[in-house]
């Protein structure tokens, strides 16, 4: 009996600490999961009222709701999934929303093969040095020559990010073992009325 | 005659228009554009743009009116330009007009970028928004 009353008041500790933290990191919405079609609808809508009950700028809300939804799109189309041991088509991973006075943070974490990882960094490393002439390039680019990609994704989301952001993208792979990494990606929109 | 298309707007999806009925033809997309399955929406209008364009009117104005679009979305965007352009390029008239709110210099640019990409008399149009 002792026992279950201690894991069950550390379980209640985990659960303050965890608000705790997500308070101090101005954390609005945290998720962790499948990333279904009914996720992404949900997650937008729910932080476009919060948008619009705060006042922000049309333009910025134009925006976050443009990045979370390439965002939630990179997850449930590219996430490697077998390492689940769930058959399901839609990507899993994590997702979340900050905001401070100055700032919108989207952050998103889902687990890629390490055999992916090199053509991944070079291209977002290649977005990462590009101004918006050329960022526009890329994108006409992109569209003009690429079909659609088996899963449908367009690998024009991160170009699309980085020109209406207009912030480098800031992302990190941590290893997890030989087989697979986390990959961590922030993008970051400024709730200023003209910042590009 | 070609049986007109009429796909209701929703959250996620545009409203689709295309309805070549001599004397009050419409042809528009509008809304937002994130569908779930963007090819599997798409595949029909281009479709019918295909065989619209065996027999066209002799003016075909399409109107674009889209509040957002994804990225996904863009492609197939392209996709019915590019049509559009055959049509052109058969000798066709046919004008694009491309609206966009105002304030809205994303959805300006995207315009501006259709209109480097395809070569079809392509026009801008701002509208105001309350």
């Amino acid at each position: 009996m002792d026992k279950i009353l201690k894991d069950s008041k550390k379980s209640l500790e985990f659960v303050y600490d965890f608000y705790l933290k997500m308070k101090k990191n101005n954390i609005n919405l945290a998720y962790e999961g499948e990333i279904t079609h009914q996720i992404t609808k949900a997650f937008t809508s729910l932080t476009e009222n919060n948008m619009i009950r705060d006042e922000d700028y049309s333009s910025v809300q134009k925006k976050v709701f443009h990045v979370m939804v390439e965002c939630l799109q990179n997850i449930s189309k590219h996430a490697d999934n077998q390492f689940n041991f769930v058959s399901s088509k839609d990507g899993r991973g994590i997702f979340l929303v900050s905001k401070d006075e100055a700032e919108y943070n989207v952050t998103t974490g889902n687990v890629v093969k390490n055999e992916k990882i090199d053509e991944l960094n070079k291209m977002l490393e290649h977005i990462n040095q590009l101004d918006r002439v050329n960022l526009n390039i890329l994108y006409k680019q992109k569209i003009k020559e690429g079909r659609l990609s088996e899963k449908g994704g367009a690998g024009l989301g991160f170009i699309d990010i980085a020109r209406k952001t207009g912030q480098k993208l800031v992302y990190s792979f941590v290893k997890i073992d030989e087989e697979k990494s986390f990959f961590v990606l922030t993008s970051t929109i400024s709730r200023l009325k003209d910042a590009k | 005659m070609l049986q007109p298309i009429k796909i209701q707007g929703t959250d996620d999806t545009p409203k689709v228009i295309l309805d070549p009925t001599p004397g009050n033809p419409i042809f528009e997309i509008s809304g937002r554009s994130l569908p779930e399955d963007v090819v599997a929406f798409y595949e029909p209008i281009l479709e019918w743009l295909d065989e619209y364009t065996g027999e066209p009117l002799e003016k075909t104005i399409f109107d674009f009116k889209l509040e957002y679009f994804n990225t996904a979305s863009s492609k197939l965007l392209l996709d019915v330009l590019l049509k559009l352009e055959d049509m052109y390029d058969d000798g066709h008239d046919v004008l694009v007009r491309w609206h966009y709110p105002e304030d809205d210099e994303d959805m300006e640019e995207a315009g501006e970028e259709y209109a480097d990409i395809v070569e079809v008399p392509f026009e801008q149009v701002s509208y105001e928004v309350d």
